[in-house]
């Protein structure tokens, strides 16, 4: 590839990151898909843009929303006439994908962040995204979201969701 | 094991008809069993024991559609057919779960009269799920590459699943004696069927040989060590070998309870296979 294209692609390619990062996760608005660790890559094909996104959970049934919303967002960048968003396990998403700033900003949406570095056999301790107290009991394992769990704090008496560590 | 055999992607699968043949009897056991579990978790919506573990439960069951419906979808992309048409559209005689996943839930039908058993979810949920550890531990070894990444990804959820049960099962097993002697009926009647989970059907020796699992005695014993550790944590009583049903549901035969669910689930997509959803 001359180098001229190659420029070309690699501003198109940066375009497409930033554009993305207005894609929000359907269920929690105030992250996005790249601050949740979920876009693999970006590959620049002529016109055509492939995006792998990394699935949280394999039956989430917001996938095909976040496919709908990828496409509708990249289509908007100049030189782009097709997007294919294809569903990857390799690597398989974990919970340390989630960026460190944006563990602050689902606290601020009241949901815990999962713990960073997580083993097998550890013990899942959650803090309370409201005021930190690590007073706290799991309500139900299983919330609204699969991969969020009910919680409730004992010290400021709010019932919370924290994400899963997936690891 | 120096020459293992290392399957990437459809294509090569396919170019050996004999390997795409014994992936596909796997695959469709995978998603048969984790398809009509599913269904019979979600015949549970509304009735479960309070509203903490309708929520659970659901969600659960969603997890497991989830996971059929990746197995589904692999036999889609090897040439098997639609997704949806395998999972809704085939008969009775050709799905390949085990037995234990198609029982009813209990006396009654979801519409009239449900009274469900619930030790029975309970100890059959969790021995599969067992059962399914061992299962996608084995298959994070399996010669065909995209196997063993979902069966990796599916371990991470899956395990949130077999804690649920663990505390049903050991609150109960120490909770009255009348919940004991519920729990110990429920082993009892699912412990007939459980023997034929490990079963790899008709096609097993290939199934093996291709390096797809590991062998159907390394994960019955891989899978009872288990069992035995979490029901001695619990107190119960082992069962002793677990029993295997007359019909071999991993060769076709099945039970009117199969025909009954399959009815039931693809009642509206017999109805009208090209509506949108």
């Amino acid at each position: 590839m001359a180098q001229e294209e190659l420029q070309l692609h690699e501003g198109l390619e940066a375009t497409c990151w930033e554009l993305l990062q207005q894609v929000t996760d359907p269920e929690i608005p105030v992250i996005s898909m790249v601050e949740m660790g979920m876009i693999h890559k970006v590959r620049i094909e002529a016109d055509i843009v492939h995006v792998e996104v990394l699935p949280t959970f394999v039956g989430c049934p917001a996938l095909e929303i976040m496919k709908k919303n990828i496409t509708e967002k990249l289509v908007e960048a100049e030189g782009i006439n097709q997007v294919q968003v294809a569903f990857v396990y390799d690597p398989a998403w974990t919970s340390d994908r989630i960026a460190l700033d944006a563990r602050d900003k689902l606290k601020s949406f009241g949901i815990a962040p999962p713990p960073l570095d997580f083993k097998p056999g550890d013990t899942w301790e959650v803090a309370c995204p409201y005021c930190d107290s690590p007073y706290t009991q799991i309500e139900n394992l299983f919330g609204p979201a699969a991969c969020r769990s009910i919680l409730y704090c004992r010290h400021c008496k709010n019932p919370f969701e924290a994400l899963k560590p997936i690891y | 094991m120096g020459d293992r055999l290392h399957v990437e992607t459809v294509e090569a699968a396919n170019q050996n008809p004999s390997f795409a043949k014994a992936l596909t009897d796997l695959l469709f056991q995978l998603a048969d069993d984790d398809f009509i579990l599913a269904y019979r978790g979600s015949e549970w919506l509304g009735l479960a024991p309070h509203i903490e573990e309708d929520v659970a439960f659901s969600s659960m069951s969603q997890d497991m559609m989830g996971h059929a419906v990746m197995f589904y979808e692999m036999l889609e992309q090897l040439g098997v057919g639609k997704a949806d048409d395998l999972a809704q559209l085939r008969e009775a005689k050709v799905f390949s779960n085990a037995i234990l996943v198609e029982r009813k839930n209990g006396d009654g039908d979801y519409n009239d009269h449900p009274h469900y058993d619930w030790a029975y979810a309970i100890v059959r949920s969790y021995v599969y799920g067992l059962y399914k550890q061992v299962r996608l531990e084995a298959l994070t070894q399996s010669s065909y590459a995209p196997l063993a990444l979902v069966s990796r990804k599916m371990m991470t959820e899956h395990r949130y699943h077999l804690m649920h049960w663990q505390v049903w099962l050991k609150q109960l097993a120490n909770s009255t004696a009348d919940a004991r002697q519920r729990l110990e009926a429920a082993i009892a009647e699912v412990w007939k069927d459980a023997g034929e989970l490990p079963h790899l059907g008709p096609n097993q020796s290939d199934i093996v040989q291709f390096g797809l699992i590991a062998e159907e005695e390394q994960l019955k014993q891989k899978w009872l060590t288990l069992t035995k550790d979490i029901f001695e944590e619990a107190g119960l009583d082992w069962p002793g070998e677990p029993g295997v049903p007359q019909e071999r549901g991993r060769h076709g035969e099945h039970t009117a309870d199969l025909v009954q669910a399959l009815a039931t689930l693809s009642e509206v997509y017999r109805i009208d296979p090209a509506a949108g959803w």
